[in-house]
């Protein structure tokens, strides 16, 4: 009951009108910043830390301004992602797979408002569970050491091959390609540079917003260069948006894959290494072997909307378990954060909890106010984001590469990354051509460095004894789960589909029995 | 508009003046600095927070646009000082130990640290060696003595990677403890001194090597026993029950020290304004709560005696480096 008293403090602390704006203010502009590719969570927060320290605002002020942005970013990634096929953010990667196709069918308003509703019970259950077990999640947190991590990250490899494409071949080959562009930069392990050729701006590794934005939003505007002529818009599609509030028995049908994602989703952040684009990942993959029994997850079956998009919102609320309760970030946003707590004089780590209850406390009932009016705002303004589908490609197109420079530039200020950034676009287009899937290629640049590096660290330790990879039961139970993930599908898929096919053909000749 | 970024952008389109400008002589105009990283790493905090005390303390009379140029381990945003901004009055660069390290160890290509000016140090993080509550260690000595007889016990985890300061700061205790092949102590590079705490409480390594500031958190809920501090002499405040290195017997100093430098082609009427805001700001009471909020141990040098201090240290780096194989 301590926990609910501590939790009416906070509110107390929470509700004035001050707070309340700014966390009004703070979604707004974060589902804003989501949504417009390059610009993500990370570099939202980033934005406002000058506006929060110019106001003069206290620490709690500060933090539900903040967070708000934090939260609305997440929530506000899935919007190009459905709409443009371009990921605002990288954990809404998994959100296009999809999300696209829906609005294509003509089904943007149901994906839309199905995805808010992801998002909102991904973000209210993380809450809880931030609220009830970060002090026990801390040790879960805690059985990970380098050969842990590893086994997690070969677990998301192994399940990659039927997430994206049919071509297993494919996958293969952009998941290398990921895990090779991973390499580039001064190897940690040893302080040499790899592929570096001597540029110095490559020595930090090639930035996954600049591969994201390259590969998604700027080969989308090569395509629509390539097919500019020939086909004149209004001919070329009849815009359908859809109804605005997804059906209930759509609701019904994806609830189940939104309770399971959120609960991986939630785990994925909390563990300081993996953070909600792993999250979301896996909530996907998962529910794609436990739902998808008629192969329509990736031809916008709307449970491959919610389970990515409740993952990452969860996973967002679980990277605030290690940032408060250890002082280590576990994700770009919270390590912003973190360092906004640091220049308020306030110490997170194990006893920011009981030093700092009204701070802590405070932030736990700025999230939900601010998943609430998240949820608020984004329903009904749905209709509002469609109205970006009946924007002809001739004028959206330039204000996609327009927004994707300025976001590169902005955040590093380098104009070497924005070369980067049309290197990625042209190599998206090449592959989009040979119809390789370009979200392995982005999971193995994004994980590919801490997979290497907790391998060799594990291995260091361990002076060489690479049984060291799989010394606990944690790691060999996640080695065996990887395992079978990469296996069944091989054994199982061709069961399964062999019995489908038998089953369509009893179904065809039933049909024919009828119309005959 | 050309170095407009969307930081100032957001600080143009929210507002962001203040008022009352009082301090005579040199005052920026437009007020920058640059935090040679990603947000949320040392460099850009030390930019924010110097940037918002000295807009608190009236030193500057705009707010101070944060600029993240990241890249290189901070080498991207000094070639662009030195080769494009080498003439910006208004600009200064957030710098630390690791800046020097990467001179000394030639990793920014063509650098030197006489290509810009070297402002102040506004404070210094000792180095701090500890190991888990639980370890049955609890002297350096000790602790020295197992990697002496077998350097394959002990694993030490540190934030930066290899080669990098917090591995140098080991290794200048063990190589002044006596330790014959400094090269063969167990050095795992993790991503930060927090994910490198962990893993200490974790048990997958033996041993930290870090920040006062990294380790504070852990310090105070006693998971984390330090072992020694790398500072002359005990630090004042909570961080005085803590036991030098030199009182051991370990004559080694690992001072990761913040500061600025400026281009090298500033006016001298900047660089002494400069010189003196930052000198101002570090005698504030504001930033004494701040660096003892933080960790942080008094280092107060400016202008020349700062730039002094920054050749040394690049040419003790340099040397440790040498001595242990990893520039030849």
């Amino acid at each position: 009951m301590d926990t609910l008293t501590s939790l009416a403090d906070g509110f107390a602390i929470a509700i004035t009108w001050q707070n309340l704006s700014l966390a009004l203010l703070g979604c707004l502009l974060g589902t804003i910043m989501g949504a417009l590719p390059g610009l993500g969570p990370s570099n939202g927060v980033a934005i406002l830390i000058p506006l929060a320290f110019t106001l003069g605002l206290g620490a709690t002020p500060s933090l539900i301004l903040l967070t708000s942005v934090y939260y609305g970013a997440m929530y506000g990634g899935r919007i190009s992602s459905i709409l443009l096929n371009i990921p605002g953010d990288e954990p809404a990667m998994m959100t296009c797979l999809d999300g696209y196709p829906m609005a294509q069918k003509g089904m943007a308003g149901e994906a839309l408002s199905l995805s808010g509703i992801a998002s909102f019970v991904g973000s209210f259950l993380a809450t809880w569970g931030l609220i009830l077990l970060a002090p026990q999640l801390v040790k879960i947190a805690l059985l990970f050491g380098p050969a842990e991590y590893f086994a997690l990250f070969t677990l998301a490899f192994a399940t990659l091959g039927g997430v994206s494409s049919t071509n297993q071949a494919k996958s293969a080959f952009a998941a290398a390609l990921g895990l090779g562009l991973a390499m580039i930069g001064v190897d940690t392990q040893t302080g040499v540079p790899r592929l570096t050729f001597g540029e110095v701006h490559l020595y930090d590794g090639i930035d996954f917003l600049v591969a994201i934005v390259g590969l998604f939003a700027l080969s989308e505007v090569f395509i629509f260069l390539e097919h500019r002529h020939g086909e004149s818009d209004a001919a070329h599609r009849k815009i359908v948006i859809g109804r605005l509030w997804p059906p209930l028995s759509m609701i019904r049908q994806s609830f189940g894959a939104m309770l399971r994602a959120s609960g991986l989703g939630f785990l994925a952040g909390v563990l300081p290494g993996a953070g909600a684009s792993l999250g979301a990942f896996l909530s996907y993959s998962v529910e794609k072997k436990v739902s998808d029994r008629n192969g329509t997850f990736g031809k916008g079956d709307p449970r491959g909307v919610a389970a990515p998009e409740a993952g990452n919102n969860a996973a967002a609320g679980g990277a605030l378990v290690p940032m408060l309760a250890l002082g280590v970030p576990g994700s770009g946003t919270t390590a912003v954060l973190l360092a906004v707590l640091l220049s308020l004089n306030i110490t997170p780590g194990p006893l920011l909890f009981t030093r700092n209850p009204d701070v802590v406390w405070g932030l736990i009932a700025a999230l939900f106010i601010a998943n609430i009016m998240l949820l608020a705002l984004n329903i009904p303004m749905v209709g509002l984001f469609t109205r970006v589908l009946m924007v002809p490609p001739r004028i959206l197109m330039p204000v996609v590469a327009m927004v994707s420079f300025v976001g590169i530039y902005g955040i590093s200020g380098s104009s070497f990354d924005l070369l980067v950034m049309v290197g990625f676009g042209v190599m998206g287009w090449a592959l989009r051509k040979l119809d390789v899937p370009l979200v392995p290629i982005i999971l193995g640049t994004l994980l590919g460095n801490a997979m290497e590096s907790n391998m060799r660290r594990a291995i260091t330790i361990s002076d060489g004894d690479w049984s060291a990879l799989v010394a606990s039961p944690l790691s060999i139970a996640l080695w065996a789960i990887a395992l079978a993930g990469f296996v069944l599908p091989i054994v199982v898929g061709k069961l399964v589909k062999t019995r489908m096919l038998g089953a369509r053909r009893t179904e065809q000749a039933e049909e024919m029995d009828v119309t005959d | 508009m050309f170095h407009a970024t969307r930081l100032s952008l957001a600080a143009l389109l929210l507002g962001a003046t203040a008022l009352g400008a009082q301090a005579e002589g040199f005052m920026p105009a437009n007020p920058e600095c640059i935090a040679p990283a990603n947000p949320g790493g040392g460099w850009d905090f030390t930019c924010r927070q110097v940037g918002k005390t000295l807009q608190d303390q009236k030193l500057i009379d705009k707010t101070m646009q944060v600029v993240n140029l990241a890249g290189g381990g901070g080498g991207v945003a000094f070639a662009e000082v030195v080769n494009k901004r080498n003439a910006d009055d208004d600009l200064i660069v957030a710098a630390s130990s690791a800046t020097a390290t990467r001179l000394a160890q030639g990793a920014f290509p063509g650098n030197t640290m006489d290509q810009v000016r070297w402002v102040a140090s506004v404070g210094a993080d000792y180095g701090v060696i500890a190991v888990a509550a639980s370890s049955p260690v609890n002297t350096l000595p000790e602790l020295l003595d197992m990697m002496k007889a077998d350097p394959t016990s002990v694993a030490v985890a540190g934030g930066s990677a290899v080669g990098g300061w917090d591995h140098l700061k080991v290794l200048i205790a063990a190589d002044a403890y006596g330790v014959d092949d400094v090269r063969k102590v167990k050095y795992i590079a993790f991503d930060g001194g927090g994910e490198a705490v962990t893993q200490l409480l974790a048990g997958s390594v033996q041993a930290f090597t870090g920040d006062i500031s990294e380790a504070k958190g852990f310090v105070d809920s006693g998971d984390i026993k330090v072992l020694a501090v790398l500072a002359p002499e005990r630090l004042e405040g909570e961080f005085g029950k803590f036991p030098t290195a030199k009182e051991q017997g370990v004559d080694a100093i690992g001072a990761n020290w913040r500061g600025f430098y400026a281009p090298g082609g500033m006016s001298d009427a900047a660089y002494d304004g400069w010189v003196e805001k930052i000198g101002a700001l570090y005698a504030s009471d504001e930033w004494k709560t701040t660096m003892e909020a933080n960790g942080m141990a008094p280092l107060d040098l400016q202008g020349a005696a700062f730039e002094a201090f920054v050749a040394d240290s690049v040419a003790q780096i340099e040397s440790i480096s040498r001595e242990i194989g990893i520039i030849k």
